[in-house]
């Protein structure tokens, strides 16, 4: 049985020394500006820390890629190729974007440099990865969370590069890369800006009616007195469709895949991937220890592995609505 | 300028298909889009239904393209989509870089659909290498930007913007039509043939914000660039595109043609485009570089 890659989340260096400490065999982070899907204040790292990260890690065994998984527009085109150049500097172990252009880039000025497809990639079946594969030499693919279990099972059969699938943390219901609900209500989306319903166009407004909150302007959640009140994610909001007001899109709740790790194991995926470069150190310490835990257990013994109902309600503690799913790798899901 | 008509986004009965291209063949556009984008289950018509539409049309005069779905991810999609790209009679439109892929190794030209990421020239110019000659920008990106790309436009590459209806916003693998109607994907029976225009999806104090259409969501208000002919002129956009829908079609193709034959003004064909979905509004704020559902500028009573 393969041994997945257990890859955390870090958007500064004492998360990414969180992320090592508590077992991760690989730590993914963002360069600071407009490069990477986490472009939130007081987040990301300078060339210098990316170089003192990567030298933190590699000491520790642990390896570490860069995201620059935006799509730059000609404005933002000359930062995207600094930023790889800096990654290639700093000696980082793989490269994740997205865009084919950048991808071609680095590539020709960073031979040696291993290309990963972000999920931001919305590549969903094996021709548009054998795309990437092909005439851009990407070595791994980050899936968008749109497969069921069967469909990653049969992807990682049939192509020539390594999977990667999400393993816990916010649930994308859109394919990634391809939504754009956010710059439609609020002008800035994962694509072009690396953010989706950005802070800065939160309002809170208490009322007759409970406990309202808009982005820029539009109602996305209304809460009464006492309903736990989460962050504003489009996706998440409840809306009137036919009459009736619920959570027309999805439910606040996180992706886990505790339930059927040893099924996503014997699948042969390279890598199990948490989300969260926004989270604080101590969230992504938490997180980190639970699934190595998890995944040890399961490697020690798939067919006696069952999820500890402690690991379970320590992730619930952490997550968006104090729930979670398997999201469209449960095809009831959809 | 030229006018195209992006594929139907929702699912019709055939009949209602055929007689919206029926009366299509004789509206002044110039390219047709033709094929499901949205969803795979929506088997209606077979790639053969679609290229005898599609020879119809030819005879009325248009330049025929077929459309591959947005998001595949079952094999028998996939199937679909290959044998969609090697159809032999019509230019395809990738809407994603499976298609590109497919299309890439036979050799066949083709159009770079909306749904496929370009946002710079080091992206358009790579796919224009690989057999593009069509570009449709990604709808969110802005005209200054739309400008910056397209000089240094690869040679020979067309560029067409969408310029009118409903955008398409996002694509998932969960089914929001079933989902409102609290059935299972997998039992679906087709629930979206109900929806002619999909479903509204209201915020709670009123406002029309989405369009749910089975796997897709849409913006609710329609885009409209009318009054930005000008500048797109400017830049060499070649075709302004129409997302069809089951009420508003015929009426803005052919105000825009007008617009674009210089017989009725910008500033008025966007006004008279607004007044066709009373309520809803119309939104260009991608176009100016905010956010998506802004109006800028001035409507004439």
């Amino acid at each position: 049985m393969r041994r997945p890659e257990l890859v955390c989340p870090a958007g500064t260096l004492p998360a990414l020394r969180a992320a090592v400490e508590g077992g991760a065999d690989a730590v993914y982070v963002g360069l600071r500006g407009a490069t990477n899907a986490r472009n939130f204040p007081g987040l990301n790292l300078t060339p210098r820390e990316l170089a003192e990260g990567v030298r933190h890690a590699h000491a520790a065994g642990a390896r570490v890629f860069l995201a620059l998984n935006t799509y730059p527009g000609p404005e933002e085109w000359p930062e995207a190729e600094a930023a790889v150049d800096a990654a290639a500097e700093a000696g980082v172990d793989a490269l994740i974007a997205a865009d084919p252009g950048l991808l071609a880039r680095a590539r020709e000025r960073h031979p040696g440099l291993a290309l990963h497809l972000s999920v931001q990639g919305s590549a969903t079946n094996r021709r548009a990865i054998g795309f990437y594969h092909e005439r851009l030499g990407i070595r791994r693919v980050v899936l968008p969370r749109v497969l069921s279990l069967a469909q990653v099972r049969r992807l990682v059969e049939r192509l020539p590069v390594e999977v990667e699938v999400f393993a816990f943390g916010s649930l994308c219901v859109m394919v990634e890369g391809r939504c754009m609900l956010s710059s439609y209500v609020t002008g800035e989306s994962p694509n072009r800006c690396g953010v989706c319903s950005p802070a800065k166009a939160v309002r809170w407004e208490e009322g007759p009616e409970g406990r309202s909150v808009r982005l820029n302007g539009v109602l996305v959640e209304r809460f009464g007195s006492g309903e736990p009140a989460g962050y504003p994610v489009l996706c998440k909001g409840r809306f009137r469709v036919g009459g009736h007001v619920y959570h027309a899109i999805e439910e606040p709740t996180s992706l886990n895949v505790l339930d059927i790790l040893p099924e996503l194991v014997r699948c042969g995926v390279a890598a199990l991937k948490v989300e969260g470069r926004q989270r604080s150190p101590a969230y992504v310490a938490q997180v980190t220890r639970v699934l190595r835990e998890a995944l040890d257990a399961c490697l020690a013994d798939p067919d006696g592995y069952r999820p500890d109902p402690a690991w379970v309600a320590a992730l619930d503690r952490v997550s968006e609505g104090s729930t979670h799913t398997l999201g469209a790798l449960d095809r009831p899901w959809m | 300028m030229r006018l195209s008509l992006a594929p139907i986004p929702y699912f019709w009965p055939r009949e209602r298909v055929e007689a919206f291209y029926e009366a299509a063949a004789g509206w002044p556009v110039d390219v047709v889009y033709l094929g499901e984008v949205v969803c795979g289950k929506r088997l209606e018509l077979r790639l053969e239904d679609w290229i005898a539409l599609g020879e119809r049309l030819a005879a009325a005069g248009k330049e025929v393209v077929l459309s591959t779905q947005a998001l595949i991810e079952a094999e028998s999609e996939l199937a679909r989509m290959e044998r969609l790209c090697r159809n032999g009679r019509f230019a395809v439109e990738a809407n994603d870089l499976g298609a590109v892929h497919v299309l890439a190794e036979a050799g066949v030209p083709f159009v770079v659909g909306p749904h496929v990421n370009v946002y710079n020239a080091a992206t358009l110019g790579l796919l224009a290498g690989l057999g593009a000659r069509r570009w449709v920008p990604p709808v969110e990106l802005p005209g200054r930007v739309l400008a910056r790309v397209l000089a240094g436009r690869p040679r020979g590459l067309e560029v067409e913007v969408t310029a009118y209806g409903r955008l398409a916003l996002a694509f998932s693998a969960r089914c929001f039509t079933a989902r409102a109607d609290n059935v299972p994907k997998d039992a679906c029976e087709l629930r979206c043939r109900h929806d002619p225009e999909g479903r509204l999806m209201e915020t709670q104090d009123g406002r029309a914000l989405f369009v749910a259409n089975g796997v897709q969501i849409q913006s609710a208000a329609p885009c409209n660039l009318a009054a930005e002919l000008g500048a797109m002129r400017e830049m060499g956009v070649d075709l302004l595109r129409v997302v069809p829908d089951a009420s508003t079609t015929a009426e803005a193709v052919g105000i825009l043609a007008e617009a674009a034959a210089g017989r009725r003004e910008p500033a008025q064909a966007a006004a008279d485009l607004a007044a066709l979905r009373p309520g809803v509004g119309a939104c260009n704020g991608y176009w100016h570089g905010r956010a998506g559902l802004d109006w800028r500028g001035a409507l004439p009573a």
